[in-house]
């Protein structure tokens, strides 16, 4: 009894030794997928079958709010600019913005409450329904075969939604523009690459990478680690959500300081 | 010791496991014989689907030992009991299919990715061939969801079959079905016996179950063994307490 006592007896307290124990829980998630990444099998079909599930199927979602961040930015944008005669500047304005932060930012945030709450909810369900250990005990990685993969595809598939947003809000943009100050569309598009640089492109593909990687790997491992039945599926989707937005505006921030390091270094 | 059964192939030691304060298993000793059907018995949260997920490494144990075909599985490295593993067939008590496959492709992926080099010819002889045997040819191309929880548990022993297990755990297989589809799996139970030559361990807390489809019984009440032997040796002659109320309390219910 007493060894019982001296067993569940806090570190420092209850709530700090749930949280450190569970971050140690998430670097060990983290180290794992690094460790079997590498090594066969490589389940190609399952990844390309998660590249479908995560890219193709969240297009509509992400064309629809791509299209009306560019022509509201651009609305909010144009009195500023107006009261200096500026107006001209809008194109490259809203290139700069878009390409360095909000198409990587809004489409990540879209893929954390789309994708992420799916890859949790699904992990979570199969955790408590025991199909993780029926794989288990038919000798399958379940790791493997739905971290790995599902990481894999989001990683791939957000840097590519990114590109995607950055056009469809710049559509947008253009229609704004082109009703408002008559800029055809091959002037429109001069400007914008004019804005833009390798670096921002580069930069913004780079912390999509990472974006994706996120939410991929929050998701995989709320979903993994769930319990508790159907309401822990459901804790599980939710707070794949919550931690991957979380860790994304931290991402955000990062990648700010570090491109400003570059550019005026 | 059963007199027709002689060769041990499962060897468990004071086998103890805790969940915090939880002491669910206190030291349980249980031999399965080639063939042989054993049955475990006990109540709801005795402990009966922990000894056989220790089995299949699943969970480990804080204590004991357990010797399946002469090897101890706690000191297995992952290769090796995956190894055994592909020896051992576990129908869950819900059954584990996989939502987002077909009846074909749950009953494929095992086999693909464990047995190297089978034709698509072979493979869906072996699928069909199975499916067939359980009853069910004409589930192949539907969703685990479109099935009801009798067809579900006949798949899911069909799936385990797949890979050919000599030990067949079966996880409270009658479990929250009707009394005919019950009579079904039971009888189910004893064909993959008779047809794969399997042993195996019944986990349940139904005595219908246990007595239509065990050679013998253990009775887990606990965390302990308070009974192993045949049915009649373990509840028509009971004397420990215990073991008659289980198997009152089985009756009147």
């Amino acid at each position: 009894m007493s060894e019982n006592i001296e067993r569940n007896k806090p570190v420092i307290s209850k709530k700090l030794d749930k949280f450190f124990t569970g971050l140690a829980d998430a670097f060990r998630f983290v180290k794992r997928f690094f460790q079997e990444v590498w090594f066969p099998p490589y389940e190609f079909k399952e990844v390309l079958r998660q590249c479908y599930e995560i890219g193709y199927r969240s297009l509509p979602l992400i064309s629809l709010t791509g299209f009306i961040v560019g022509i509201v930015f651009t609305n909010q944008s144009r009195p500023s600019l107006s009261e200096f005669g500026a107006t001209s500047w809008l194109p490259a304005l809203i290139s700069i913005a878009i390409i360095r932060a909000m198409g990587p930012l809004v489409t990540a945030l879209i893929a954390a409450g789309k994708v992420g709450s799916s890859i949790g909810a699904e992990i979570g369900s199969m955790k408590v329904t025991e199909q993780i250990d029926a794989m288990e005990v038919s000798a399958i990685n379940p790791f493997k075969y739905l971290v790995v993969t599902r990481t894999i595809a989001t990683t791939l598939m957000i840097p590519i939604l990114v590109l995607y947003t950055d056009f469809v809000a710049l559509i947008g943009s253009f229609i704004n523009v082109n009703q408002n100050e008559l800029v055809s569309l091959s002037t429109f598009f001069v400007q914008v690459f004019e804005a833009i640089s390798f670096l921002d492109v580069f930069s913004s593909l780079i912390k999509s990478l990472v974006f994706g990687f996120t939410i991929g790997i929050v998701g995989c491992y709320k979903g993994y680690n769930s319990s508790n039945g159907t309401e822990g599926v459901g804790k599980a989707a939710n707070a794949s959500v919550v931690m991957s937005m979380f860790l994304i505006f931290i991402e955000e921030l990062l990648a700010l300081q570090i491109v400003n390091a570059i550019r005026y270094a | 010791m059963p007199s027709d059964y002689t060769k041990k192939i499962v060897e468990i030691r004071g086998v103890k496991k805790s969940f915090d304060e939880n002491h669910v298993l206190r030291g349980v000793d249980l031999d399965l014989y080639e063939r042989e059907n054993l049955v475990v018995l006990g109540k709801s949260g005795s402990g009966k689907s922990v000894l056989i997920k220790l089995m299949v490494g699943l969970l480990q144990q804080d204590e004991g030992t357990i010797n399946i075909f002469g090897q101890d599985t706690t000191k297995l490295s992952l290769k090796d009991l995956n190894k055994l593993r592909l020896k051992i067939g576990f129908a869950f008590q819900a059954s584990a299919l996989y939502d987002s496959m077909t009846v074909r492709e749950n009953m494929e992926f095992p086999l693909v990715r464990n047995v190297k080099n089978l034709t698509r010819k072979e493979i869906n002889l072996k699928v069909e061939g199975l499916l067939d045997s359980v009853g069910l040819p004409k589930t192949i191309n539907q969703m685990p969801a479109e099935l009801s929880g009798g067809q579900k548990k006949r798949i899911g022993i069909a799936r385990t079959l797949v890979l050919e297990p000599e030990i067949m755990l079966y996880d409270e297989p009658t479990a929250g079905l009707d009394p005919t589809t019950c009579i079904d799996i039971n009888n189910l139970i004893n064909q993959v016996r008779e047809e794969y030559n399997t042993s195996s361990i019944v986990i349940t807390h139904d005595l219908t179950c246990a007595k239509v489809t065990g050679d013998r019984m253990a009775v887990l009440i606990e965390g302990q063994f308070q009974a192993i032997g045949s049915f009649e040796e373990v509840f028509a002659q009971a004397k420990d307490p215990k073991v008659k109320s289980f198997y009152d309390y089985n009756f009147i219910q």
